[in-house]
Protein backbone atom coordinates (compact mmCIF):
# COMPACT_ATOMS: atom_id res chain seq x y z
CA UNK A 1 0.00 0.00 0.00
CA UNK A 2 1.25 3.00 -1.14
CA UNK A 3 2.27 5.81 1.68
CA UNK A 4 4.66 8.72 2.90
CA UNK A 5 5.16 8.98 6.51
CA UNK A 6 7.66 11.74 7.64
CA UNK A 7 8.20 12.18 11.63
CA UNK A 8 10.36 14.99 12.37
CA UNK A 9 12.29 14.87 9.09
CA UNK A 10 14.87 17.58 8.84
CA UNK A 11 17.48 18.47 6.27
CA UNK A 12 20.28 20.55 6.45
CA UNK A 13 22.74 21.82 3.54
CA UNK A 14 26.20 22.66 4.34
CA UNK A 15 27.78 25.76 2.73
CA UNK A 16 30.93 24.81 2.23
CA UNK A 17 32.20 26.87 -0.97
CA UNK A 18 31.26 30.33 0.68
CA UNK A 19 33.00 32.57 3.29
CA UNK A 20 31.76 30.84 6.17
CA UNK A 21 33.78 32.75 8.49
CA UNK A 22 32.35 36.29 7.49
CA UNK A 23 29.11 34.42 7.60
CA UNK A 24 29.31 33.78 11.36
CA UNK A 25 29.28 37.05 11.96
CA UNK A 26 25.98 37.80 10.60
CA UNK A 27 24.64 34.65 11.83
CA UNK A 28 22.13 35.52 13.97
CA UNK A 29 20.49 37.82 11.56
CA UNK A 30 19.21 34.79 9.86
CA UNK A 31 17.30 32.74 11.62
CA UNK A 32 17.66 29.62 8.60
CA UNK A 33 21.69 29.63 8.65
CA UNK A 34 22.76 27.90 12.02
CA UNK A 35 26.59 26.66 13.02
CA UNK A 36 25.84 22.65 13.60
CA UNK A 37 27.89 20.82 16.28
CA UNK A 38 31.41 20.42 13.81
CA UNK A 39 31.19 24.44 13.38
CA UNK A 40 29.74 24.28 10.02
CA UNK A 41 27.19 26.90 8.47
CA UNK A 42 24.22 24.98 7.67
CA UNK A 43 21.00 25.89 6.15
CA UNK A 44 18.01 24.43 7.99
CA UNK A 45 16.24 23.63 4.13
CA UNK A 46 13.81 21.64 5.94
CA UNK A 47 13.05 21.86 10.07
CA UNK A 48 10.82 18.84 11.74
CA UNK A 49 8.35 17.92 9.23
CA UNK A 50 5.74 15.86 10.11
CA UNK A 51 2.91 14.40 8.01
CA UNK A 52 1.62 11.31 6.77
CA UNK A 53 0.04 10.98 2.84
CA UNK A 54 -2.30 8.04 2.88
CA UNK A 55 -2.91 6.59 -0.84
CA UNK A 56 -5.59 8.37 -2.64
CA UNK A 57 -4.37 12.05 -1.72
CA UNK A 58 -3.24 14.77 -3.97
CA UNK A 59 -1.20 16.91 -1.89
CA UNK A 60 -0.15 20.50 -3.04
CA UNK A 61 2.98 22.02 -1.42
CA UNK A 62 2.59 25.93 -1.52
CA UNK A 63 4.67 28.48 -0.14
CA UNK A 64 7.16 31.18 -1.11
CA UNK A 65 10.20 30.82 -2.91
CA UNK A 66 12.75 29.41 -0.55
CA UNK A 67 10.22 27.75 1.35
CA UNK A 68 10.95 24.10 0.82
CA UNK A 69 9.05 22.38 -1.48
CA UNK A 70 11.63 21.76 -4.10
CA UNK A 71 14.07 19.85 -1.55
CA UNK A 72 10.98 18.34 0.09
CA UNK A 73 10.21 17.01 -3.39
CA UNK A 74 13.81 15.71 -3.52
CA UNK A 75 13.76 14.29 -0.12
CA UNK A 76 10.39 12.69 -0.44
CA UNK A 77 12.36 10.49 -3.94
CA UNK A 78 15.21 9.55 -2.13
CA UNK A 79 17.85 11.77 -3.42
CA UNK A 80 18.86 13.67 -0.11
CA UNK A 81 19.16 11.88 3.31
CA UNK A 82 17.65 13.25 5.88
CA UNK A 83 20.12 14.44 8.84
CA UNK A 84 16.95 14.27 11.16
CA UNK A 85 13.85 11.93 11.99
CA UNK A 86 12.10 9.56 9.94
CA UNK A 87 11.04 9.03 6.48
CA UNK A 88 9.01 5.99 4.83
CA UNK A 89 8.04 5.93 1.50
CA UNK A 90 6.22 2.75 -0.03
CA UNK A 91 5.66 2.15 -3.54
CA UNK A 92 7.25 2.70 -6.84
CA UNK A 93 8.25 6.37 -7.27
CA UNK A 94 8.30 8.74 -10.23
CA UNK A 95 9.69 11.89 -10.74
CA UNK A 96 9.15 14.70 -12.78
CA UNK A 97 11.62 17.73 -11.05
CA UNK A 98 13.73 18.70 -13.40
CA UNK A 99 12.54 19.17 -16.97
CA UNK A 100 16.64 18.43 -18.22
CA UNK A 101 17.67 15.86 -15.69
CA UNK A 102 20.16 13.55 -17.20
CA UNK A 103 19.42 15.27 -21.06
CA UNK A 104 22.65 15.04 -23.05
CA UNK A 105 22.65 18.05 -25.71
CA UNK A 106 24.96 16.26 -27.94
CA UNK A 107 22.92 13.15 -28.25
CA UNK A 108 19.62 13.25 -30.19
CA UNK A 109 16.28 13.04 -29.18
CA UNK A 110 15.93 9.33 -29.97
CA UNK A 111 19.37 8.97 -27.48
CA UNK A 112 18.08 10.81 -24.63
CA UNK A 113 14.94 8.98 -24.32
CA UNK A 114 16.81 5.95 -24.13
CA UNK A 115 19.01 7.08 -21.88
CA UNK A 116 15.92 8.33 -19.76
CA UNK A 117 14.82 4.33 -19.84
CA UNK A 118 18.10 3.10 -18.84
CA UNK A 119 17.77 5.93 -15.98
CA UNK A 120 14.37 4.40 -15.03
CA UNK A 121 16.15 1.01 -14.89
CA UNK A 122 14.43 -0.77 -18.25
CA UNK A 123 16.23 -3.31 -20.17
CA UNK A 124 17.22 -2.27 -24.06
CA UNK A 125 14.33 -3.28 -25.84
CA UNK A 126 11.77 -1.40 -23.66
CA UNK A 127 14.21 1.38 -24.27
CA UNK A 128 13.41 0.92 -27.54
CA UNK A 129 9.66 0.51 -26.95
CA UNK A 130 9.72 3.94 -24.73
CA UNK A 131 11.72 6.08 -27.32
CA UNK A 132 9.09 4.68 -30.21
CA UNK A 133 6.33 5.95 -27.55
CA UNK A 134 7.62 8.84 -26.43
CA UNK A 135 8.62 9.86 -29.96
CA UNK A 136 5.31 9.57 -31.30
CA UNK A 137 3.98 11.23 -28.36
CA UNK A 138 6.30 14.42 -28.62
CA UNK A 139 5.44 14.96 -32.22
CA UNK A 140 9.24 15.72 -32.84
CA UNK A 141 9.01 14.14 -35.80
CA UNK A 142 11.67 14.04 -38.07
CA UNK A 143 13.83 15.87 -35.07
CA UNK A 144 14.05 12.91 -33.24
CA UNK A 145 17.33 12.25 -34.71
CA UNK A 146 18.97 15.63 -34.85
CA UNK A 147 21.20 16.29 -31.25
CA UNK A 148 18.92 18.10 -29.28
CA UNK A 149 21.31 21.17 -29.04
CA UNK A 150 20.03 22.27 -32.16
CA UNK A 151 16.28 22.05 -30.85
CA UNK A 152 14.21 25.30 -30.32
CA UNK A 153 13.13 25.95 -26.17
CA UNK A 154 9.88 24.60 -26.82
CA UNK A 155 10.84 20.73 -28.97
CA UNK A 156 13.10 20.50 -25.42
CA UNK A 157 10.11 20.63 -23.73
CA UNK A 158 8.51 18.59 -25.85
CA UNK A 159 11.23 15.94 -25.48
CA UNK A 160 11.71 15.89 -21.38
CA UNK A 161 7.72 16.03 -21.26
CA UNK A 162 6.99 13.07 -23.62
CA UNK A 163 10.23 10.81 -21.99
CA UNK A 164 9.52 11.67 -18.49
CA UNK A 165 5.68 11.12 -18.31
CA UNK A 166 6.09 7.60 -19.76
CA UNK A 167 6.05 5.61 -16.91
CA UNK A 168 2.90 4.55 -14.35
CA UNK A 169 4.36 5.54 -10.32
CA UNK A 170 2.38 4.63 -7.64
CA UNK A 171 4.04 8.02 -5.82
CA UNK A 172 4.05 11.27 -8.17
CA UNK A 173 6.50 13.81 -7.08
CA UNK A 174 5.84 16.62 -9.24
CA UNK A 175 7.31 20.34 -9.03
CA UNK A 176 5.30 22.54 -11.11
CA UNK A 177 7.71 23.25 -14.34
CA UNK A 178 5.57 19.93 -15.34
CA UNK A 179 2.56 22.40 -15.95
CA UNK A 180 3.56 25.33 -17.84
CA UNK A 181 4.69 24.89 -21.50
CA UNK A 182 3.30 26.05 -24.65
CA UNK A 183 -0.51 26.03 -25.19
CA UNK A 184 -0.46 24.06 -28.67
CA UNK A 185 1.66 20.74 -26.69
CA UNK A 186 -0.29 21.75 -23.36
CA UNK A 187 -3.64 20.47 -24.66
CA UNK A 188 -2.14 16.95 -24.97
CA UNK A 189 0.48 17.29 -21.96
CA UNK A 190 -2.29 18.07 -19.50
CA UNK A 191 -4.43 14.78 -21.27
CA UNK A 192 -0.73 12.79 -20.11
CA UNK A 193 -0.93 14.39 -17.01
CA UNK A 194 -4.41 13.63 -15.79
CA UNK A 195 -3.75 9.95 -17.15
CA UNK A 196 -0.39 9.83 -14.67
CA UNK A 197 -1.91 11.58 -11.99
CA UNK A 198 -4.94 9.40 -11.62
CA UNK A 199 -2.87 6.37 -12.05
CA UNK A 200 -0.85 7.23 -8.86
CA UNK A 201 -1.82 6.53 -5.56
CA UNK A 202 -0.69 9.53 -3.91
CA UNK A 203 0.13 13.38 -5.97
CA UNK A 204 2.88 15.36 -4.19
CA UNK A 205 2.98 18.72 -6.06
CA UNK A 206 5.08 21.48 -5.51
CA UNK A 207 3.68 24.75 -7.12
CA UNK A 208 2.74 28.30 -7.11
CA UNK A 209 -0.52 28.41 -8.65
CA UNK A 210 -3.53 28.33 -6.69
CA UNK A 211 -5.91 27.62 -9.77
CA UNK A 212 -3.38 23.93 -10.40
CA UNK A 213 -3.85 23.62 -6.56
CA UNK A 214 -7.38 23.43 -6.81
CA UNK A 215 -8.27 21.76 -9.86
CA UNK A 216 -5.59 19.29 -9.18
CA UNK A 217 -5.25 18.38 -5.05
CA UNK A 218 -7.54 17.77 -2.43
CA UNK A 219 -4.63 18.26 0.06
CA UNK A 220 -2.20 21.64 1.00
CA UNK A 221 0.59 21.81 3.15
CA UNK A 222 1.75 24.94 3.24
CA UNK A 223 5.53 25.49 3.59
CA UNK A 224 7.43 28.30 5.24
CA UNK A 225 11.05 29.00 6.24
CA UNK A 226 10.98 25.07 6.07
CA UNK A 227 8.69 24.79 8.42
CA UNK A 228 4.73 23.39 7.98
CA UNK A 229 2.79 25.75 8.85
CA UNK A 230 -0.69 24.95 7.18
CA UNK A 231 -1.82 21.37 6.92
CA UNK A 232 -5.11 20.44 5.39
CA UNK A 233 -8.38 20.93 2.50
CA UNK A 234 -7.44 22.61 -0.10
CA UNK A 235 -9.65 25.69 0.41
CA UNK A 236 -8.59 26.02 4.63
CA UNK A 237 -4.89 26.40 3.90
CA UNK A 238 -5.50 28.52 0.66
CA UNK A 239 -7.56 31.05 2.72
CA UNK A 240 -5.10 31.55 5.27
CA UNK A 241 -2.40 31.91 2.73
CA UNK A 242 -0.68 35.75 2.62
CA UNK A 243 -2.25 37.08 0.10
CA UNK A 244 -5.77 35.54 0.46
CA UNK A 245 -7.30 32.85 -1.82
CA UNK A 246 -4.59 33.95 -5.06
CA UNK B 1 -1.92 6.78 -25.76
CA UNK B 2 -0.69 3.46 -25.01
CA UNK B 3 1.91 3.10 -22.11
CA UNK B 4 5.10 1.54 -21.97
CA UNK B 5 4.93 -1.21 -19.21
CA UNK B 6 7.48 0.61 -16.34
CA UNK B 7 8.60 -2.16 -13.85
CA UNK B 8 5.86 -1.34 -10.71
CA UNK B 9 7.93 -3.06 -8.35
CA UNK B 10 6.89 -1.71 -5.10
CA UNK B 11 9.70 -0.59 -3.00
CA UNK B 12 9.97 0.34 0.21
CA UNK B 13 12.40 2.99 2.00
CA UNK B 14 12.89 3.83 5.34
CA UNK B 15 15.21 6.47 5.74
CA UNK B 16 16.02 7.62 9.72
CA UNK B 17 18.39 9.39 11.03
CA UNK B 18 18.61 8.05 14.23
CA UNK B 19 19.26 4.60 12.73
CA UNK B 20 21.16 4.98 8.91
CA UNK B 21 21.86 1.35 8.70
CA UNK B 22 25.57 2.70 6.70
CA UNK B 23 26.95 -0.50 5.71
CA UNK B 24 23.75 -2.28 4.16
CA UNK B 25 22.91 0.82 2.89
CA UNK B 26 26.90 1.07 1.31
CA UNK B 27 26.45 -2.44 0.30
CA UNK B 28 23.10 -2.26 -1.48
CA UNK B 29 24.38 0.49 -3.42
CA UNK B 30 27.65 -1.25 -4.65
CA UNK B 31 25.07 -4.18 -5.71
CA UNK B 32 22.38 -2.13 -7.26
CA UNK B 33 25.13 0.04 -8.91
CA UNK B 34 26.72 -2.81 -10.64
CA UNK B 35 23.54 -4.63 -11.72
CA UNK B 36 23.21 -1.40 -13.79
CA UNK B 37 26.34 -1.56 -15.83
CA UNK B 38 24.32 -0.77 -18.91
CA UNK B 39 23.68 2.58 -18.00
CA UNK B 40 27.05 3.36 -16.66
CA UNK B 41 28.49 1.96 -19.89
CA UNK B 42 25.80 4.01 -22.26
CA UNK B 43 27.24 7.50 -19.95
CA UNK B 44 30.73 6.32 -20.26
CA UNK B 45 30.03 6.17 -24.34
CA UNK B 46 28.61 9.71 -24.11
CA UNK B 47 31.82 11.37 -22.49
CA UNK B 48 34.08 9.98 -24.32
CA UNK B 49 31.96 10.85 -27.45
CA UNK B 50 31.05 14.29 -26.10
CA UNK B 51 34.86 14.88 -25.00
CA UNK B 52 36.18 14.16 -28.83
CA UNK B 53 32.92 15.81 -30.40
CA UNK B 54 34.17 16.97 -33.88
CA UNK B 55 37.52 15.54 -33.58
CA UNK B 56 38.74 13.10 -36.69
CA UNK B 57 40.77 11.06 -34.77
CA UNK B 58 39.27 11.14 -31.23
CA UNK B 59 40.62 9.16 -28.60
CA UNK B 60 42.71 7.76 -31.02
CA UNK B 61 44.69 11.18 -30.75
CA UNK B 62 45.91 9.66 -27.21
CA UNK B 63 47.51 7.24 -29.07
CA UNK B 64 49.29 8.90 -31.73
CA UNK B 65 50.83 11.64 -28.72
CA UNK B 66 51.75 8.43 -27.19
CA UNK B 67 53.63 7.62 -30.01
CA UNK B 68 55.06 10.45 -30.67
CA UNK B 69 56.71 10.50 -27.26
CA UNK B 70 57.77 6.57 -27.65
CA UNK B 71 59.84 7.61 -30.92
CA UNK B 72 61.18 10.71 -29.21
CA UNK B 73 62.24 9.38 -25.93
CA UNK B 74 63.24 6.16 -27.35
CA UNK B 75 66.01 7.29 -29.17
CA UNK B 76 67.28 9.75 -26.65
CA UNK B 77 66.90 7.79 -23.66
CA UNK B 78 68.01 4.96 -25.20
CA UNK B 79 71.28 6.45 -25.70
CA UNK B 80 71.66 8.72 -22.15
CA UNK B 81 70.81 4.82 -21.16
CA UNK B 82 72.89 2.81 -23.21
CA UNK B 83 70.62 0.44 -23.60
CA UNK B 84 69.84 -1.25 -27.40
CA UNK B 85 67.16 0.56 -28.88
CA UNK B 86 65.07 -2.99 -30.20
CA UNK B 87 65.45 -3.57 -26.46
CA UNK B 88 64.67 -0.78 -24.38
CA UNK B 89 61.03 0.42 -27.36
CA UNK B 90 58.80 -1.96 -25.98
CA UNK B 91 59.56 -1.45 -22.45
CA UNK B 92 59.19 2.00 -22.97
CA UNK B 93 56.25 1.68 -24.80
CA UNK B 94 53.99 -0.26 -22.32
CA UNK B 95 55.69 1.86 -19.51
CA UNK B 96 54.30 4.95 -21.07
CA UNK B 97 51.07 3.12 -21.73
CA UNK B 98 50.31 2.23 -18.53
CA UNK B 99 51.35 5.56 -17.23
CA UNK B 100 48.86 7.40 -19.43
CA UNK B 101 46.02 5.45 -17.94
CA UNK B 102 47.31 5.43 -14.39
CA UNK B 103 47.64 9.14 -14.17
CA UNK B 104 44.68 10.07 -16.22
CA UNK B 105 42.30 7.91 -13.85
CA UNK B 106 43.77 9.24 -10.69
CA UNK B 107 43.39 12.93 -12.21
CA UNK B 108 39.73 11.57 -13.73
CA UNK B 109 38.80 9.90 -10.17
CA UNK B 110 38.70 13.51 -8.57
CA UNK B 111 35.77 14.81 -10.61
CA UNK B 112 34.06 11.21 -10.67
CA UNK B 113 31.05 12.60 -8.69
CA UNK B 114 31.54 16.17 -9.51
CA UNK B 115 30.89 15.55 -13.38
CA UNK B 116 27.87 13.88 -12.42
CA UNK B 117 26.38 16.03 -10.38
CA UNK B 118 23.51 17.36 -12.35
CA UNK B 119 22.14 13.80 -12.24
CA UNK B 120 22.79 12.84 -8.45
CA UNK B 121 20.75 15.90 -7.57
CA UNK B 122 18.09 15.29 -10.17
CA UNK B 123 17.46 10.90 -9.66
CA UNK B 124 17.90 8.68 -7.32
CA UNK B 125 20.43 6.84 -8.24
CA UNK B 126 23.49 4.30 -6.44
CA UNK B 127 26.19 6.36 -6.12
CA UNK B 128 27.98 3.04 -7.66
CA UNK B 129 27.21 3.69 -11.43
CA UNK B 130 28.63 7.33 -11.40
CA UNK B 131 32.09 5.70 -10.53
CA UNK B 132 31.79 2.91 -12.60
CA UNK B 133 30.77 5.72 -15.67
CA UNK B 134 34.16 7.09 -14.45
CA UNK B 135 36.13 3.88 -14.85
CA UNK B 136 34.50 2.63 -18.00
CA UNK B 137 35.56 5.61 -20.17
CA UNK B 138 38.91 5.44 -18.88
CA UNK B 139 39.23 1.76 -19.93
CA UNK B 140 37.87 2.69 -23.05
CA UNK B 141 40.28 5.48 -23.73
CA UNK B 142 42.95 3.17 -22.65
CA UNK B 143 41.92 0.21 -24.89
CA UNK B 144 42.21 2.98 -27.76
CA UNK B 145 46.41 2.56 -27.69
CA UNK B 146 46.25 -1.16 -27.57
CA UNK B 147 47.59 -1.21 -30.98
CA UNK B 148 50.51 0.54 -30.46
CA UNK B 149 51.91 -1.74 -28.44
CA UNK B 150 51.15 -4.21 -31.08
CA UNK B 151 52.99 -2.20 -33.56
CA UNK B 152 55.88 -1.47 -31.58
CA UNK B 153 55.95 -5.40 -30.43
CA UNK B 154 56.53 -6.19 -33.69
CA UNK B 155 58.90 -3.71 -34.96
CA UNK B 156 61.23 -5.09 -32.32
CA UNK B 157 60.40 -8.39 -32.57
CA UNK B 158 59.14 -9.36 -29.12
CA UNK B 159 56.85 -11.51 -28.46
CA UNK B 160 55.45 -11.87 -25.04
CA UNK B 161 55.64 -15.67 -23.46
CA UNK B 162 52.48 -17.60 -22.32
CA UNK B 163 53.68 -16.05 -19.26
CA UNK B 164 52.15 -12.33 -20.98
CA UNK B 165 48.69 -13.64 -19.68
CA UNK B 166 49.03 -12.32 -16.30
CA UNK B 167 49.34 -8.89 -17.33
CA UNK B 168 45.33 -9.56 -17.36
CA UNK B 169 45.33 -10.36 -13.68
CA UNK B 170 47.76 -6.98 -13.07
CA UNK B 171 44.81 -5.27 -15.23
CA UNK B 172 42.37 -6.37 -13.29
CA UNK B 173 44.28 -5.20 -10.10
CA UNK B 174 44.53 -2.01 -12.36
CA UNK B 175 40.54 -1.46 -13.07
CA UNK B 176 39.89 -2.94 -9.06
CA UNK B 177 42.14 0.07 -7.92
CA UNK B 178 40.40 2.54 -10.00
CA UNK B 179 36.36 1.86 -8.84
CA UNK B 180 38.03 2.49 -5.36
CA UNK B 181 39.92 5.50 -6.18
CA UNK B 182 36.96 6.91 -8.10
CA UNK B 183 34.78 6.57 -4.76
CA UNK B 184 37.63 7.43 -2.69
CA UNK B 185 38.75 10.71 -4.45
CA UNK B 186 35.81 11.24 -5.80
CA UNK B 187 34.05 12.24 -2.90
CA UNK B 188 37.12 13.77 -0.75
CA UNK B 189 37.11 16.13 -3.84
CA UNK B 190 33.63 17.14 -3.76
CA UNK B 191 34.06 17.63 -0.28
CA UNK B 192 36.87 19.56 -0.64
CA UNK B 193 37.67 21.40 -3.97
CA UNK B 194 41.41 21.60 -3.29
CA UNK B 195 42.39 18.09 -3.38
CA UNK B 196 42.04 18.01 -7.19
CA UNK B 197 45.06 20.41 -7.80
CA UNK B 198 47.20 18.79 -4.88
CA UNK B 199 46.71 15.28 -6.85
CA UNK B 200 47.56 16.91 -10.10
CA UNK B 201 50.95 17.82 -8.56
CA UNK B 202 51.61 14.82 -6.64
CA UNK B 203 51.06 12.98 -10.17
CA UNK B 204 53.37 14.57 -12.04
CA UNK B 205 55.83 13.69 -9.11
CA UNK B 206 55.17 10.49 -9.14
CA UNK B 207 56.15 10.68 -12.91
CA UNK B 208 59.69 11.01 -12.53
CA UNK B 209 60.31 9.31 -9.15
CA UNK B 210 58.59 6.08 -10.22
CA UNK B 211 59.93 3.72 -13.31
CA UNK B 212 58.62 5.00 -16.14
CA UNK B 213 61.06 6.21 -18.73
CA UNK B 214 63.74 4.53 -16.70
CA UNK B 215 65.19 0.93 -15.53
CA UNK B 216 64.40 -0.08 -11.92
CA UNK B 217 67.71 -2.15 -12.46
CA UNK B 218 69.61 1.73 -12.55
CA UNK B 219 68.76 1.83 -8.59
CA UNK B 220 71.35 -0.66 -7.74
CA UNK B 221 70.73 -2.68 -4.09
CA UNK B 222 68.07 0.33 -3.68
CA UNK B 223 65.45 -1.04 -5.96
CA UNK B 224 64.51 -3.17 -3.13
CA UNK B 225 62.61 0.05 -1.87
CA UNK B 226 60.85 0.64 -5.06
CA UNK B 227 57.98 -1.67 -4.02
CA UNK B 228 57.01 0.65 -1.78
CA UNK B 229 55.84 3.19 -4.32
CA UNK B 230 52.35 1.91 -5.54
CA UNK B 231 52.26 3.31 -9.07
CA UNK B 232 55.53 0.94 -9.27
CA UNK B 233 54.53 -2.08 -8.10
CA UNK B 234 50.82 -2.06 -10.03
CA UNK B 235 52.55 -1.20 -13.41
CA UNK B 236 55.23 -4.18 -12.85
CA UNK B 237 52.19 -6.28 -12.90
CA UNK B 238 50.87 -4.96 -16.42
CA UNK B 239 54.34 -4.37 -17.40
CA UNK B 240 56.44 -7.01 -16.15
CA UNK B 241 54.81 -10.19 -17.69
CA UNK B 242 54.26 -8.33 -21.24
CA UNK B 243 58.21 -7.38 -21.73
CA UNK B 244 60.20 -8.47 -18.91
CA UNK B 245 58.66 -12.22 -18.56
CA UNK B 246 56.72 -11.58 -15.72
CA UNK B 247 57.24 -9.63 -12.22
CA UNK B 248 58.61 -11.02 -9.22
CA UNK B 249 56.82 -12.35 -6.16
CA UNK B 250 57.27 -9.29 -4.11
CA UNK B 251 55.18 -7.59 -6.70
CA UNK B 252 52.59 -9.08 -6.99
CA UNK B 253 52.21 -9.12 -3.01
CA UNK B 254 52.81 -5.64 -2.78
CA UNK B 255 50.06 -5.03 -5.89
CA UNK B 256 47.37 -7.23 -3.90
CA UNK B 257 48.17 -5.19 -0.44
CA UNK B 258 47.97 -2.13 -2.11
CA UNK B 259 44.30 -3.01 -3.24
CA UNK B 260 43.10 -4.40 -0.56
CA UNK B 261 44.11 -1.71 1.51
CA UNK B 262 42.83 1.00 -1.46
CA UNK B 263 39.83 -0.94 -1.53
CA UNK B 264 39.29 -1.07 2.20
CA UNK B 265 39.68 2.98 2.65
CA UNK B 266 37.38 3.29 -0.18
CA UNK B 267 35.10 1.15 1.60
CA UNK B 268 35.15 2.86 4.46
CA UNK B 269 34.98 6.48 3.72
CA UNK B 270 31.94 5.43 1.00
CA UNK B 271 29.73 3.84 3.94
CA UNK B 272 30.42 7.09 6.46
CA UNK B 273 29.89 9.40 3.93
CA UNK B 274 27.86 8.05 1.56
CA UNK B 275 25.19 9.88 2.63
CA UNK B 276 26.26 13.19 2.52
CA UNK B 277 27.58 13.21 -1.34
CA UNK B 278 23.92 15.00 -2.31
CA UNK B 279 24.94 17.78 -0.48
CA UNK B 280 28.33 18.02 -1.50
CA UNK B 281 28.56 18.11 -5.21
Amino acid sequence: MPLIEAEGLSIEFPLYHIGARSLKKRLFAASRLREDESHRIVVAALRDLSFRIRPGERVALVGSNGAGKTTLLRTLAGIYEPVGGRLVVEGSIGTLIDPGAGMDMDATGRENIRLRGLFLGLSEAECDQLAEEAGRFSGLGEFLDVPVRTYSAGMSVRLSFASATLMNPQILLMDEWFLAGDADFMARAEERLAQLVEGADILVLATHSMDVVRKWCTRAIHLAGGRVVADGPVEDVLAELPGGTG
Amino acid sequence: MDQVIIPETTRRYVRDAGDQQRVQRALADLGQGLARWRLARALAALDIRNRYRGSVLGPFWMTLSTAVMVAGIGVLYSALFRLPLREYLPYLAVSLLVWNTISQIVIDACGSFISSEAIIRQMPLPFTIHALRYVLRNAIIAAHSLPLIVVVFLICGVTPGPGAVLALAGLALLVLNAFAIGLFLGMICARFRDIQQIVTNVMQLLFFVSPVLWKPELLRENQVWLPLNPVYSLMETVRGPLVESGASTIIWISALVYTVLACTIAFAFFVRFRSRIAFWV
